[in-house]
């Protein structure tokens, strides 16, 4: 009995570490969809970006772990501004087949990009000395890099929560996202709010990809790849809201984890029946608001 | 005057120039090959492996043509799908009129244009694919040189049964290379007297084998074999890291996929110790393989690792370049068949191999090899040979 | 006068009434007949298989991708449905018609109905799933439906073959004279006229009152809800159409091509019949005519100069076809036209 005990935590932990990097990656872009209504498929293009600065910096030129994370934030937010105002700000409002189509674009360029620049090869992704091996917890160890995902996933998720409810820019975010022309009216930039919320989103998506290396390899066609478990997450958790892609997360990661645990042979079905179960339940997702 | 003049010249002059252009060109034979890989798509790393061995090879032996016979080879691209593979193996040959087809990473893509080999009497050269041994019976004018899932699955079975594990366990991709590992493999070790306890195939789009990995624990097998895409590789080493299945005790193997030579880097010391069975590594100490080797770095560098994929696509070329040197570039599609039939290499970087006349199938040596660290590099070493294997599957399913 | 029931008689002393409606209603009501330019794709396909004999299995492919994109067209174009899972229905009519024929049944035409029937049953149950939802919604809807029956092929390898493909397709020659050979003559035709059929039928849809009240649904659905349409039931007939004809391009290939795979139930065919009908120009019935053998071809060619980094510029045409030509190549035309 203890045997099965100890494979759920092990499980469940897993599918904690899992679910944090999901969560990292999608919270940007449920906010940004649910504030602008765009729909932006190339989002894991970012992550990508972020993943492939912390590996090249650290392979290549021994940077160290907590720097290259930051230079992965910086180059991502900098990056997507800069995406912003050449492409994604001439679609907002347009067709949703032309966003999804420019954003399919977007895709198809940076799968050819990355394997001009890196290679065909996925990168490889050695954690830090200081948090490879086991952590001790008294009752039983656990891997120190999945320990440290599921602190960092919780350290943001709280960071998150506090910047939009305790700072003004938070307020301004959630006006914004509640009702566009209104927070317009009220005199609220909001074009400058939505460029800063973008740099922001897909900086943390950056950060997730970085963090998450070891679990989504990165090569080039990452953003393909792992598009549709984006996808889930943030129709699952509802836009515009950084509680839902939290708690959809969650439930995809540990919920995917655990029935590939006990149901092998319908690993694969259960996770898109799921989807499909809760949007029908709640098309408007979780916790949508936009 | 000096018009019409000027104009009779001119034409005397292209007349004589043409002739003089198209003389040479009427003497040489060229023979056309056409290359059907994937250079998009999933497998595009696989491509891109064989392409630098195939680009390589006739660097290198272009030269040893007779004089006035050259090979073009005509690459296509069947981005990963075997419709797409079919139609331009129907176009290489109707268009283009090829005297061969090779190449080929997928095993659906063989099996599509299997069937227009016999249509249209065109040899196919399997060069990289390893999946489905059936294949070389769909039509008399296939053959294959790269090696088949059944060679590597079987004989590590049996010499996992050898060593005295009792207890094993099989989680393979599930789609039919992962399927035709895992009969192999069981097969193998049943026959050498030991109990498959379990078995998991996994999704092939699988970002975590975590869940997997953790059954695994949980069933406590003496040994367990593994078999995924050689893409897949690293993610599936960091889970039996991070679940710490070897110090639970369970011996782990598998086939040379998952250690590929390019990826061993950075999968990294997790894997210090496993036994693999396999064809080809870059550590081998043969003569043919230190050739192999320089030839590589000097064309590609050090940063560029060759690994089986390569191997097998550089021996197809061989194969090739052999049959166009002994025939003069000219040759008919049952000739190049009883030419292919038997044909040996005994200077291949992977050792002595041959194509089984009656089988059309590759016969070669299988290595069992451990992933050691050699001059603070890490590399899978040669421990034990199997000679001269055949491909056990259609040994123990003969055709009718 | 074809006009007769539509136009109430003019009234004899209107010298000053003003020409505008009556010509109005005249266009309105000539729609639907054909131009002459209309004729245009099936002259230049019938010219294509004279003149280019060595293309013919490639020209096949493009006709039954066309029906493919024509049937995405309706679905997108006409009733503003986006759907990142239309190769749903393609597969099943492919694996249809190709489990038929591997395993005994090989006679085309009623393997061609199979398929059809299989997709328009697909597509109408996941329609009453899907279509109650829109936007982001939706699209995952509709990737989610493609996706489970993607892995429910790939389960089923003892039927579908699996990652492998369908093997031991025999189709029989159509009506025991034409057979289907490595040359692909009687391909192409087949695929031509079960084009041309469906063209047709997709044509008096797309012209008739229901064709219309689709535009009026992807345009305004408040103002159609209020004006009374049956928009739920008339999004679920089109979608159920559009499956249909979808899932007779998919039958279409399997029988010219003798092989099925799982790659026709993935996203990237999915998106890639996105991308034909965006270039081409969508919602506007030739746009798949002109959108798929400019992608494929132009594929056919890359694949044979620079394969790897067809991505990049396909990528960039995208983009530059979203942002600066809105409705393809035909929507260019038209702006050039006025």
């Amino acid at each position: 009995m203890s045997d099965t005990f100890a494979a759920f935590i092990s499980i469940g932990f897993h599918g904690l570490a899992f679910a944090m990097v999901l969560y990292l990656i999608s919270v940007g872009l449920s906010v940004t969809m649910g504030m602008m209504g765009f729909v932006n498929l190339a989002h894991g293009v970012f992550a990508m970006l972020g993943g492939y600065v912390l590996t090249s910096l650290m392979s290549r030129m021994g940077v160290p772990f907590w720097l290259a994370l930051i230079a992965a934030f910086v180059a991502t937010a900098l990056g997507s501004l800069i995406l912003e105002r050449l492409l994604y700000r001439r679609l907002y409002g347009r067709d949703e087949l032309d966003q999804v189509l420019l954003t399919m674009g977007l895709i198809f360029m940076s799968v050819a990009a990355a394997t001009y620049v890196w290679g065909p090869l996925q990168q490889p992704m050695h954690p830090p000395r200081w948090l490879s091996g086991q952590v001790d917890f008294g009752f039983r160890s656990f891997p120190g890099y999945r320990s440290f995902l599921i602190l960092c996933g919780a350290g943001l998720v709280i960071g998150l929560w506090l910047g939009l409810e305790r700072t003004r820019f938070g307020m301004k975010v959630r006006a914004a996202v509640d009702n566009l022309r209104m927070a317009q009216s009220v005199g609220i930039n909001t074009s400058r709010l939505f460029a800063l919320t973008f740099a922001l989103g897909s900086g943390l998506a950056g950060l997730g990809g970085a963090l998450g290396a070891d679990l989504l390899a990165i090569n080039p066609s990452y953003a393909l790849d792992n598009l549709v478990y984006f996808l889930i997450v943030v129709a699952v958790g509802g836009l515009g809201s950084i509680r839902g892609p939290f708690i959809a997360a969650l439930l995809i990661g540990i919920a995917d984890t655990g029935f590939k645990y006990l149901l092998p042979e319908l690993g694969a079905f259960f996770i898109y029946a799921l989807t499909m179960a809760i949007l029908l339940w709640r098309p408007r997702g979780l916790f949508g608001r936009a | 005057m000096a018009c019409r003049r000027s104009v009779a010249f001119l034409v005397a002059l292209a007349f004589t120039l043409s002739a003089l252009i198209a003389a040479p060109a009427a003497a040489q034979t060229v023979v056309k090959i056409g290359l059907i890989s994937s250079y998009t798509g999933f497998v595009a790393q696989a491509g891109d492996q064989a392409q630098k061995a195939i680009d390589l090879y006739i660097k290198e032996h272009d030269k040893d043509l007779p004089p006035d016979v050259k090979i073009e080879i005509l690459r296509r691209d069947d981005t990963a799908n075997p419709e797409v593979g079919k139609r331009l193996a129907q176009e290489l040959i109707t268009r283009e009129h090829v005297q061969l087809l090779t190449g080929v990473i997928l095993s659906p893509v063989a099996a599509a244009i299997a069937p227009l080999t016999a249509e249209a009497k065109v040899p196919l050269l399997i060069s990289i694919a390893a999946g489905g041994s059936a294949i070389p019976r769909i039509s008399p004018y296939v053959a294959r040189v790269s090696f088949t899932l059944w060679q590597q699955g079987y004989p590590i079975g049996k010499w996992a049964a050898e060593q005295g594990w009792k207890t094993g366990y099989t989680a393979v991709s599930d789609f039919i290379p992962g399927h035709d590992s895992e009969a192999s493999f069981t097969k193998g070790f049943t026959d050498g007297g030991g109990a498959i306890v379990g078995a998991v195939r996994m999704p092939t789009q699988s970002p975590d084998f975590v869940p997997f990995m953790q059954r695994i624990r949980d069933a406590k097998p003496d040994v367990v074999f593994l078999w995924i895409p050689s893409t897949q590789a690293t993610a599936l080493m960091k889970a039996i890291r991070d679940l710490q299945l070897r110090e639970a005790g369970i011996h782990l193997t598998s086939a040379q996929d998952l250690l590929p030579d390019e990826q061993l880097p950075a999968i990294g010391d997790i894997a210090l110790g496993l036994i693999t069975a396999g064809m080809y590594s870059t550590a081998a100490e043969r003569p043919a393989n230190t050739a192999f080797l320089t030839a590589w770095q000097r064309a590609y560098g050090d940063a560029v690792i060759p690994d089986f994929l390569s191997v097998n696509a550089w021996d197809g070329m061989a194969a090739i370049y052999d049959l166009v040197k002994t025939t003069k570039g000219k040759f008919t599609a049952d000739e190049a068949m009883t030419f292919l039939k038997g044909w040996k290499n005994p200077d291949s970087p992977r050792g002595p191999i041959m194509i089984d006349p009656d089988t059309r199938d590759i016969v070669q040596n299988v290595y069992i090899r451990r992933l050691d660290k050699v001059e603070g590099k890490l590399a899978n070493i040669e421990i034990a040979t199997i000679p001269a294997v055949k491909d056990p599957w259609k040994e123990l399913n003969p055709a009718k | 006068m074809a006009t007769e029931g539509l136009v109430r008689p003019r009234l004899k002393p209107a010298p000053r009434a003003p020409l505008a409606p009556q010509q109005a209603i005249d266009a309105f009501a000539r729609r639907h007949r054909y131009r002459w330019w209309e004729a245009l794709p099936w002259v230049a396909a019938l010219a294509a298989y004279v003149l280019f004999p060595s293309y013919i299995p490639l020209g096949a492919q493009i006709l039954a991708t066309i029906l493919f994109a024509l049937s995405a067209d309706l679905v997108l174009g006409y009733a503003g449905i986006v759907t990142l899972g239309h190769a749903a229905f393609f597969g099943t009519g492919a694996y249809t018609a190709g489990i038929l024929a591997a395993h005994g049944w090989g006679e085309p035409i009623s393997g061609l109905l199979a398929g059809t029937a299989a997709a328009a049953l697909i597509g109408f149950v996941s329609g009453c799933i899907v279509l109650r939802t829109t936007g982001l919604t939706l699209l995952m809807q509709t990737l989610v439906v493609a996706t489970l029956l993607y892995e429910a092929a790939n389960k089923a390898s003892w039927l579908t073959g699996g990652d492998d493909g369908l093997q031991g397709m025999e189709v029989w020659p159509i009506f025991g004279q034409f057979r289907f050979d490595m040359f692909g003559r009687t391909g192409y035709l087949y695929c031509l006229a079960v084009l041309f059929l469906c063209w047709l039928f997709a044509r008096h849809i797309v012209h008739s009152p229901f064709g219309r009240s689709l535009t009026g649904i992807r345009e305004n659905v408040r103002r159609m809800h209020a004006i009374g349409a049956p928009v739920r039931s008339r999004r679920l007939i089109i979608y159920t159409i559009a499956a249909a004809l979808a899932g007779t391009a998919g039958a279409l290939i399997a029988q010219t091509t003798g092989f099925v795979g799982l790659t026709f139930l993935n996203l990237d065919r999915s998106g890639t019949v996105l991308i034909m009908l965006i270039i081409g120009g969508v919602g506007r019935l030739y746009g798949a005519f002109i959108g798929v053998p400019l992608y494929m071809i132009a594929q056919n060619r890359f694949s044979e100069i620079e394969p790897v980094y067809w991505y990049f510029w396909l990528g960039l045409m995208m983009i530059i076809v979203v942002v600066f030509a809105r409705g393809g190549i035909l929507g260019l035309a038209e702006r050039l036209r006025r």
